[in-house]
C-alpha cells in the first residue's frame, strides 16, 4: 500500500471500504442530483442557455478576446517582474547593509498589500497625473499592480533559490579567485535559474488568475469582463460563469502540469545541484495575492 | 469589515480544509479521489469569479439567500465568507497534507502498531503533530486570506479595498489615502505573520 497511515486492507476493512464508497457516493449523487434539480428548477438547463456556446460568434466575440486579454497581462506582467524581482531578490542578498535593507523594505511591503489595492490605486494615480489614453489605462494599472506585487514576491524566490544553493558553490567560487559580482553571475545565478524556475511557472498561475481581479474592479477587458457581457447579450450567467470557470481551471491545470513536469525533470537530471524549489513553494509557502502564502522562508 | 471578514473565512476554512486533508488520506479511494479534484478545480479558479458568481449566480439566479433575503449588506458578507471558506479550504487542505507527509513515517506505524484504527491514528498522533509543524504555511494562508478579503469589494462588501475607491474618488488626496490603506495592511499581515512565525518555532515537534 502506498500510505502509512492504514494497514493494507483485510476482508473487513475491504467491506468497511466499499461500504463507506457506497455511502459516500450517495451522499454525493444526492448533491448532486439536488443542484441539478436546483438548476432545473430555475431554468438553468434549457438548451438556449448553453446553445451560444457552441457558435463561433459567441468565442470570436466573447471569449476569445477576453482570453486574448487575460494571458497578455499576464505574460506582459510576467516579463516585466521577473527582472525587477530578480533584481530585488539580489539586492537583498547584498553584503552591503544600504542595499540589503531597502531592497528588504520595498519587498515585505509590497508582498503584505493586496494586489487589488495596488491596482486601484495605480489606476486612479494614472486617471489623475499621467497621460494615458482612457481606454488603455485599465490595462495599464492591472499590469502595474501586478508587477509591483509579483516582483516583491519573485524576489523571494529568487532570494530562496540561491540560498538552496549548497554553500560550496560560493566558497569554490571565492577560492578560484572570483570577485562577488562574478561570483553571482557565472556561479549562483546560472544554477539558481534551474532551481527557480518550476517556482517561477507556477506564480504565473496567480498572476493569470489575478487579472481577474482588473477586469472586475477597474473595467479591464479581460474573460471575466467578456463574461459579463457575453450573459448581458444572451441571459445566460450561471451557464457563462461555468464556462469560464473551465477556461481557467484548463489554462491554469496546464500551466501548473508543465511546472510539475519541469520539476520532476529537473528533480531527476544530474547536471544540477538537486536543489529544487517546487511550483507549491511559490503558491503555499511562497505567497500569492489569490492563491496562500506569504512567507517564502 | 475587513478583520470580521477574515476571522470568519479562516474559521471555516481550517474546519473545512481539515475535513478534506482527512479525505485525501482517508483509505477510501473515492474519498480521496473527491478531495483531489476539489482541491485541483478550485485552486486554479481566481477567487473573483466565485466571489462574483456567489452573488450574480447564487444568489441573484438560485434565490440563496443565506437567511438574510432583504438585508443586502448582510446578504453580501455571508456569500463572501462563503466563497472564501470555499476558496481557501483547498489552500489549508495542501498545507495540512504537506505537514501529514512530514511527521515521522514510525509515529503511523506505531500508532498501527498499538492497534489503532484509522481515524485513531489520524486523530491522536498524526493531525496534533501535523498542525504544529504547519503553523507557519497556515499563517501564509492565513495573511493571504486577509489580502484576499478586498475581493469581496467587487460584490460591494464595504471593507477597505471598497473604502478607498470610494474615499479615492471623493478626495483629492490619492497618494496619502492609498499609504493609508496600504499601512492599515502592512499593520494586520507582519504581526500574523511574525507572530506566528515565532509560535511555529516554539511549538515545531524537536526531533
Amino acid at each position: 500500500m502506498t500510505s502509512v497511515l492504514y494497514d493494507a486492507p483485510g476482508p473487513r476493512a475491504k467491506r468497511r471500504n466499499v461500504l463507506l464508497s457506497v455511502v459516500f457516493v450517495v451522499l454525493l449523487a444526492l448533491l448532486l442530483w439536488w443542484i441539478w434539480l436546483t438548476m432545473d428548477d430555475k431554468g438553468q438547463l434549457k438548451w438556449a442557455l448553453w446553445e451560444p456556446f457552441t457558435t463561433a460568434d459567441a468565442w470570436s466575440t466573447y471569449l476569445w478576446p477576453g482570453l486574448v486579454g487575460t494571458l497578455k497581462a499576464a505574460a506582459l506582467s510576467m516579463v516585466i517582474a521577473l527582472p525587477l524581482g530578480a533584481v530585488l531578490g539580489i539586492a537583498r542578498l547584498s553584503d552591503h547593509r544600504w542595499v540589503r535593507v531597502p531592497a528588504g523594505a520595498v519587498v515585505e511591503f509590497f508582498r503584505s498589500i493586496p494586489v487589488l489595492l495596488l491596482m486601484l490605486f495605480a489606476n486612479e494615480l494614472y486617471a489623475k497625473s499621467a497621460n494615458i489614453a482612457s481606454e488603455d489605462r485599465p490595462f495599464y494599472a492591472v499590469v502595474t499592480g501586478l508587477v509591483l506585487y509579483n516582483s516583491s514576491v519573485l524576489a523571494e524566490v529568487v532570494r530562496a533559490g540561491i540560498l538552496a544553493l549548497p554553500k560550496g558553490q560560493t566558497e569554490a567560487a571565492y577560492a578560484i579567485g572570483l570577485r562577488k559580482g562574478q561570483t553571482m553571475t557565472s556561479i549562483l545565478l546560472p544554477q539558481s535559474v534551474t532551481v527557480m524556475l518550476p517556482a517561477i511557472v507556477g506564480q504565473l498561475v496567480v498572476i493569470v488568475k489575478d487579472t481577474a481581479l482588473g477586469g472586475v474592479m477597474i473595467g479591464y477587458g479581460e474573460l471575466l469582463t467578456a463574461r459579463s457581457t457575453l450573459a448581458a447579450n444572451y441571459a445566460n450567467v450561471v451557464p457563462s460563469f461555468i464556462v469560464v470557470a473551465v477556461i481557467f481551471i484548463v489554462v491554469n491545470f496546464a500551466i501548473t502540469s508543465f511546472a510539475s513536469w519541469l520539476e520532476g525533470r529537473l528533480r531527476r537530471g544530474k547536471k544540477t545541484t538537486g536543489a529544487v524549489l517546487s511550483a507549491n513553494d511559490a503558491t503555499i509557502a511562497g505567497t500569492a495575492a489569490t492563491g496562500a502564502g506569504g512567507g517564502g522562508e | 469589515m475587513t478583520v470580521k471578514l477574515t476571522v470568519f473565512s479562516a474559521l471555516g476554512s481550517l474546519v473545512l480544509g481539515t475535513l478534506l486533508a482527512a479525505m485525501r488520506v482517508s483509505p477510501v479511494p473515492l474519498m480521496r479521489g473527491f478531495g483531489t479534484a476539489y482541491v485541483n478545480i478550485v485552486r486554479n479558479i481566481p477567487l473573483t469569479v466565485i466571489i462574483v458568481f456567489s452573488s450574480l449566480g447564487l444568489a441573484d439566479i438560485f434565490g440563496v439567500t443565506l437567511g438574510a433575503p432583504d438585508n443586502f449588506d448582510l446578504q453580501g458578507f455571508r456569500l463572501a465568507v462563503l466563497s472564501l471558506v470555499g476558496y481557501h479550504a483547498a489552500f489549508v487542505c495542501e498545507a495540512l497534507r504537506s505537514g501529514i507527509n512530514t511527521v515521522p513515517v514510525g509515529q503511523a506505524e506505531a500508532a498501527r502498531a498499538i492497534g489503532l484504527s484509522f481515524g485513531q491514528t489520524l486523530r491522536l498522533v498524526v493531525l496534533p503533530q501535523a498542525f504544529r509543524s504547519v503553523i507557519v504555511p497556515l499563517a501564509n494562508v492565513l495573511i493571504a486570506l486577509t489580502k484576499n478579503t478586498t475581493v469581496a469589494a467587487a460584490i460591494g462588501v464595504a471593507e477597505a479595498a471598497t473604502l478607498m475607491k470610494t474615499m479615492i474618488e471623493n478626495e483629492a488626496q490619492t497618494v496619502l489615502i492609498a499609504a493609508f490603506f496600504a499601512f492599515g495592511f502592512v499593520v494586520l499581515t507582519l504581526p500574523t505573520g511574525l507572530i506566528l512565525g515565532w509560535l511555529g518555532k516554539r511549538l515545531a515537534v524537536k526531533r
